[in-house]
């Protein structure tokens, strides 16, 4: 199988309301990713990009609209699609472009303008149920995560606080990013005092609703080389897809992610991940997800994850960095663009480039992930230097 | 790079509506067909899968949520590429190429019967801002698009015309075709304008209907299927998607040209018209079809519309294009246009194409245009030669 390496990364900043057009985020995280590596557009042979519902932006066939903004102007360009978890995704998407022998160099670029929908994004989430068996009920997405998060705050005996200290840490964490949405610090007591949403989801439990675009560009070993001196290689990908009858399924343990994780792991040769990662992106849209996908992905055993939290296990200094971006709480949610942050961010992290947010140590392996769906889908990538 | 075929074929029936079934019972119904003509593969043995889809068509958010079950996908590695269907098996293709898959699924479908407002739909494809406040019928685009094209080749009018009277005429020996007739080239001239040039027997109608093909490695290919289809070549380009900004796109197909070059290349074949028996190429407007040949390199710029006229295209001529009906006579399937005319080609290949079936067909051509206001295509060449 042909290498794949990372060898450039840029982002646009995280913001509630941006004035540019979808296509302009795109353009500017293009840009900078591209300048990152000293890269024109003539060295790129393909375009992976991804982006999840057209609602969002409001246009249909966004792909397409979104084609020369990415760079994919008379190129190859290809949108992939697996709802939230598009934005990790894409980079799977990237990955096969140039471990096929199709081409040596790919951009990866993911965007979200999610203020297009007025008065809020959330509106449009009516409309991913199954619209004969579900639809009628007009459920929100905020009351099925609740029924996750209090499925998975039974099961293991959490409490709310234990969730809340995620979203403190996080969003404390955000803060040092320098294209993070947020400059202000949280306490616990925000966290838990802010308004109820869907019991026991609050407001601040959960990510925000942003604009923003990542892009990575990918390259072939040959090609990586020459480029940089320090390529983060892909080392792994793994994604998977459970039904979509979720009402069907204990929600506790999300197996489509122990499953999407046990491919990316055993392409990149890990058998003891808890031991051989060094930092981990898990998807954190909402402060318990963060905590449940530490479980999927096999980096902590289930029922012990909040131990591991008090213990500052998940510190920016700790055994296993957890989210050293800041995540989604921290940074911003801009849907599948956050996937990719996160993918960017250990890049950054792995050649000791993340500033303030730098884990100590030299990181050898990283985890990110993102997840989607109607709690469905994850997909899964492992990143080393 | 590793070699990948086509190991399985399941369709539904084209149909203008199909009130009698969801569309996860029409793609049950094409994946328990496909699955069975792969030697009977248990969707478990299968490593990934691939759908295309685009949400504003299905009526759903997040159209990938859908995807699993009735494919019996469920906790394996599925996507879906928010594209044409020929791109979801570009992406199949690269699955295996990188040897960590062997058997990966490709599925679409179209529910366009469920859509009631698909002149709205098409104008949200559009740039918000510079295109949508003319509140333009996007026939308009195809129209222009006609247009200039008739005066940049010489092609006439009359020609597009014939176009649509042979793969109608084509879609009478097709028994999944929708849209089979037999008419005069004068009755699409006299059936009602769109939008000058282009009137409405010029444009193709929707169907509803579910495709689902199987893709191997060389390995596996040889041991589930007596006649594997090789995939040769592949490409797929994007002109850029601002109508206002697209300079020699408008007559010219250069998003075709692109995507065919890379297959060709990828192919190793120099001479397209020589070298390639036949062709199932986008036909969504008639004079699509004279534009994507050229484009294409199975002839010269200008040349399509008098080939035509001499029958080099019909099924006896020197290179049929469109038996199965294409779109105009098949109808128009959305995002499973592209799997659609890939499968015509396999089907041809595997000399199971039944009252359609060529005397000749050892090596050929699908491609895929994902319709207005977009400039994408993508070009796949297939052949069963070792």
């Amino acid at each position: 199988m042909r290498k794949v390496g990372v060898v450039g990364a840029g982002m646009t900043n995280f913001i509630r309301r941006a004035q540019e057009t979808p296509k302009e985020l795109s353009y500017q995280a293009t840009r900078a990713a591209l300048d990152s590596c000293d890269l024109n557009l003539e060295d790129i042979e393909s375009v992976a990009h991804g982006s999840a519902p057209d609602a969002f932006d409001g246009i249909h066939q966004k792909g397409e609209y979104l084609a020369d903004g990415c760079g994919g102007w008379n190129k190859p360009t290809m949108r992939v699609f697996v709802g939230g978890a598009t934005g990790v995704h894409a980079l799977a998407h990237g990955w096969y472009h140039i471990a096929s022998g199709m081409f040596d160099t790919c951009l990866v670029v993911c965007e979200e303008k999610m203020s297009s929908a007025m008065p809020h994004a959330q509106a449009f989430f009516l409309t991913i149920f199954d619209n004969i068996t579900e639809r009628p009920l007009q459920p929100t997405l905020l009351w099925i995560f609740a029924m996750e998060m209090n499925r998975y705050m039974n099961t293991y005996g959490y409490t709310k606080e234990d969730m809340a200290k995620v979203a403190v840490k996080n969003k404390n964490q955000g803060i040092k990013h320098p294209s993070s949405q947020f400059n202000e610090e949280v306490t616990l007591e925000d966290v838990l005092n802010s308004e109820v949403m869907a019991y026991p989801v609050n407001r601040l439990d959960v990510s925000p609703v942003s604009d923003g675009a990542v892009a990575v560009v990918l390259a072939a070993e040959h090609v990586a080389r020459r480029v940089t001196d320090k390529p983060v290689w892909v080392e792994g990908v793994g994604w998977n897809l459970d039904t979509a009858y979720w009402a069907t399924r204990d929600l506790y343990y999300p197996r489509y992610l122990e499953k999407a994780s046990k491919m990316a792991y055993d392409m990149a040769g890990i058998t003891e991940p808890a031991k051989q990662i060094d930092i981990a992106e898990p998807y954190d849209p909402f402060d318990y997800k963060a905590l449940h996908h530490m479980e999927g992905l096999q980096l902590s055993p289930p029922g012990k994850t909040v131990e591991l939290l008090n213990d500052g296990h998940f510190d920016q200094d700790g055994n296993l960095p957890m989210c050293p971006s800041g995540g989604l709480l921290g940074v911003g949610n801009p849907i599948a663009a956050a996937g990719t942050m996160k993918v960017a961010e250990l890049f950054w992290q792995l050649r000791g480039e993340a500033g303030e947010r730098q884990v100590p140590g030299k990181p050898k392996y990283g985890v990110c992930q993102a997840w989607g769906d109607l709690m469905q889908v994850s997909s899964v990538a492992v990143l080393g230097i | 790079m590793k070699r990948v075929a086509i190991v399985g074929v399941g369709y539904t029936s084209f149909r203008t509506t199909s009130q009698d079934v969801s569309y996860r019972e029409m793609i049950f119904e094409a994946a328990q067909k496909c699955y069975e003509d792969a030697g009977g593969i248990h969707p478990q043995d299968i490593d990934a899968f691939v759908a295309s889809s685009e949400d504003f068509m299905e009526g759903v958010s997040i159209a990938d949520e859908y995807v699993p079950d009735q494919l019996g996908a469920v906790l394996k590695p599925v996507q879906s590429i928010a594209g044409d269907s020929m791109q979801g098996i570009a992406s199949a293709m690269m699955h295996i190429q990188t040897g960590e898959m062997d058997v990966v699924a490709a599925s679409a479908f179209s529910k366009a019967s469920n859509v009631s407002n698909k002149n709205n739909m098409v104008s949200y494809a559009c740039d918000p801002i510079f295109i949508r406040p003319f509140n333009e019928n996007p026939y308009m685009i195809a129209g222009m698009e006609m247009n200039r094209y008739l005066y940049e080749t010489g092609a006439t009018r009359e020609q597009c015309a014939k176009v649509v009277v042979k793969n109608k005429y084509n879609a009478l020996h097709n028994p999944v075709a929708a849209y089979g007739a037999k008419i005069e080239f004068e009755d699409v001239l006299n059936s009602p304008p769109m939008c000058l040039p282009l009137s409405y027997l010029d444009t193709s109608g929707d169907v509803d209907g579910a495709i689902v093909l199987l893709l191997a490695s060389e390995e596996k290919a040889r041991q589930m299927s007596k006649k594997p289809v090789w995939i040769k070549g592949m490409g797929w380009a994007t002109d850029t998607p601002n109508l206002d900004t697209r300079e020699e796109g408008w007559g010219d197909a250069i998003y075709a040209s692109l995507a065919g070059e890379k297959a060709y290349r990828m192919a190793g074949i120099k001479a397209p018209r020589k070298e390639i028996d036949f062709a199932e190429i986008d036909d969504t407007f008639s004079y699509k079809e004279l534009q994507h040949l050229e484009a294409l390199k199975i002839c010269t710029r200008g040349e399509a519309g008098n080939l035509l006229e001499q029958g080099f295209f019909s099924n006896q001529g020197d290179f049929p294009v469109n038996v199965s009906g294409g779109n105009l006579g098949v109808g128009y399937l959305h995002e499973g246009n592209g799997l659609h005319k890939f499968m015509e080609v396999v089907l041809q290949l595997r000399g199971e194409a039944g009252k359609k079936q060529l005397d000749k067909a050892r090596t050929g051509l699908a491609f895929s245009w994902r319709g207005i206001p977009t400039a994408t295509g993508v070009a796949a060449v297939l052949g069963i030669e070792d």
